[in-house]
């Protein structure tokens, strides 16, 4: 057994494997499948400081390797989930991180500062969320406001703080080094990219939304490539996800450059993505004679 | 409710209609937990997102659960193209099915097209349930006979090529001249769900609907299949994978 535990800014983890925000909503409807404890994190529905609806349906179109989402962030606001969704997640054995996303700094500073008193283990920021037009990519695709959002935040949080990046943007490593620099003490990417599919017979966009983030295997090489040159620019843990589907592309991930890995649309091929990277990861790494996962971390040899 | 995810092997395949298959699956598990109006989610060969088909009978004794579907996609034509001994990727049973009443209880089953056949385990729930079929042409009918084995039924066509010609809400308005269901229950599109809660609330009469929506993880978590509903005054995004596929007709915001 090869050790898989990991520790990303001062959070132990019992192995590298996280489930993506937005994929895995509270936890509750996968803990039907398997217990919990088996992942080393779960990243929790991205959360706002109210109530929000999100977007109308269709919410999801399928692409050649992956998919599109449009689902808007809708969620049942940071008071609900502190009352109704974490005393039950709270015991899961299970590193909990709350994804927290708003409309202004001033929201995020509250919902950093509610989840600040509560039993969540690590807070991700969402600056990154495609789907609503003011719910957080703006402030991730520039250094000024990734940054000052990242200070505001980082001074009224006092969980360790993770910043989910935008593959949106022309330089990732640019707003990578800013939230770094204003205090971010992990960063996670990458979160969907924007795209679009239409209905040739309708002329209509599938989504209701026209538009949505796509995820899944397609963006994979885009995520490796992305972690790869963020790892170059940042001291800090870098959580890598996009398109991960087996173990094979975990390992992948973490020679880019991960310290640990989400994983997201996946789940929807296959519930048990999760559990069957963490085994394969496993096995793979006593079938190298690696015996601590951290080994492979940031591992490619570049021609 | 709960679920599981397997591989479940094809005992019996029929075409029973131009691109609609009917697929008999050794899933004792699932088959024990199934209600009427639950649904399956199955993995397609080479597609990444798994596609919900409604249950369309369950035989517990058996332990199998028969699936009716059209090809409406290239996903579905891979579905198609499985044969008797091929295995089905399914997460099932998933969403929470029609409510029945006792079975002495007078029910109107009413189908459209492809919703058609989740209607049918809940016909048979019944003692003398009356089914009412709509599709858009002779070549579309399907399970006419099946319905026959357990009830009353009555078909119509868009196009008038078989049975009555015009739609479901045709017939059931001609039946509720005579007789006063205790409950209906409805699957097929929208449009037609949405005539058939006018009349059902017309007539004061209690009506269950069955929705379709484009659909990710099946279970409740992504949040993608979204429908408004309005419960209590309250407006609300409901998703139709965990508090559907089965609405109250009153609640559901055409």
């Amino acid at each position: 057994m090869a050790d898989l535990s990991v520790n990303i800014a001062g959070v132990p983890f019992k192995n590298p494997i996280i489930t993506a925000s937005g994929c895995f909503g509270f936890g509750k409807e996968y803990e039907k499948l398997y217990p919990l404890s088996k992942l080393g994190g779960i990243s929790l529905k991205g959360t706002t400081l109210e109530e929000r609806a999100g977007n109308p349906a269709p919410r999801i179109a399928e692409t050649p390797a992956g998919m599109l989402n449009s689902v808007g962030l809708q969620n049942p606001g940071i008071d609900h989930f502190l009352k109704y969704d974490l005393p039950y997640l709270k015991d899961k054995d299970t590193v909990l991180i709350a994804n927290i996303a708003g409309h202004s700094v001033e929201d995020y500073c509250e919902v950093a500062e509610k989840v600040s008193d509560s039993d969540i283990d690590m807070v991700e920021l969402n600056i990154s969320c495609p789907n609503v037009k003011s719910g957080g990519l703006a402030f991730g695709v520039s250094c000024q406001s990734a940054g000052s959002i990242v200070k505001a935040v980082r001074s009224r949080c006092k969980k360790p703080l993770i910043v989910k990046l935008s593959p949106n943007v022309t330089d990732i490593t640019e707003i990578a080094r800013a939230v770094e620099a204003e205090g971010a003490d992990s960063v996670s990417l990458i979160n969907t990219l924007l795209g679009m599919r239409i209905d040739i017979q309708t002329r209509r966009p599938v989504l209701k939304n026209n538009v949505g983030g796509l995820s899944g295997p397609a963006v994979f090489p885009v995520a490796v490539r992305m972690v790869w040159q963020v790892k170059q620019a940042v001291g800090i843990p870098v959580i890598g996800m996009g398109g991960i589907a087996t173990w094979k592309d975990a390992v992948e991930m973490m020679m880019a450059g991960a310290d640990a890995i989400q994983i997201g649309a996946a789940l929807f091929s296959d519930a048990y993505t999760p559990l069957k990277v963490a085994e394969g990861m496993n096995a793979w790494l006593d079938e190298q004679g690696i015996r601590h996962v951290s080994e492979i971390v940031g591992q490619v040899k570049p021609w | 409710m709960s679920y599981q995810q397997g591989l479940y092997p094809i005992i019996e395949k029929t075409a029973i209609a131009k691109n609609t298959y009917s697929f008999t699956i050794l899933a004792q598990e699932i088959a024990e937990m199934a209600k009427p109006g639950q649904f399956v989610h199955v993995k397609c060969k080479g597609y990444f997102l798994r596609r919900p088909i409604s249950i369309c009978e369950i035989d517990r004794k058996k332990g199998t659960l028969r699936i009716v579907f059209e090809i409406r996609g290239e996903g579905t034509e891979a579905l198609s193209h499985l044969n008797v001994g091929d295995v089905v990727d399914m997460l099932a049973p998933l969403g929470n099915g029609f409510d029945i009443l006792e079975p002495d209880k007078k029910a109107v089953v009413i189908g459209g097209g492809i919703g058609v056949p989740p209607m049918l385990e809940v016909a048979k729930q019944y003692q003398n349930p009356m089914a009412i079929l709509g599709f858009r042409s002779a070549s579309a009918v399907i399970l006419e006979q099946d319905f026959k084995q357990y009830g009353r039924a009555a078909v119509s066509t868009d196009d008038g090529s078989y049975g009555r010609r015009g739609f479901v809400s045709d017939i059931l308005n001609d039946y509720l001249k005579e007789e006063t269901p205790d409950i209906i229950y409805a699957c097929g599109p929208a449009p037609m769900l949405k005539v058939l809660k006018q009349i059902a609330k017309e007539h004061g009469v209690r009506l269950q609907v069955s929705l379709e929506e484009r659909m990710g993880c099946g279970i409740g978590a992504c949040l993608v299949c979204a429908c408004r509903t309005k419960k209590d005054g309250k407006e609300s995004m409901s998703h139709v994978c965990k508090d559907g596929p089965v609405f109250e007709a009153e609640e559901v915001q055409f």
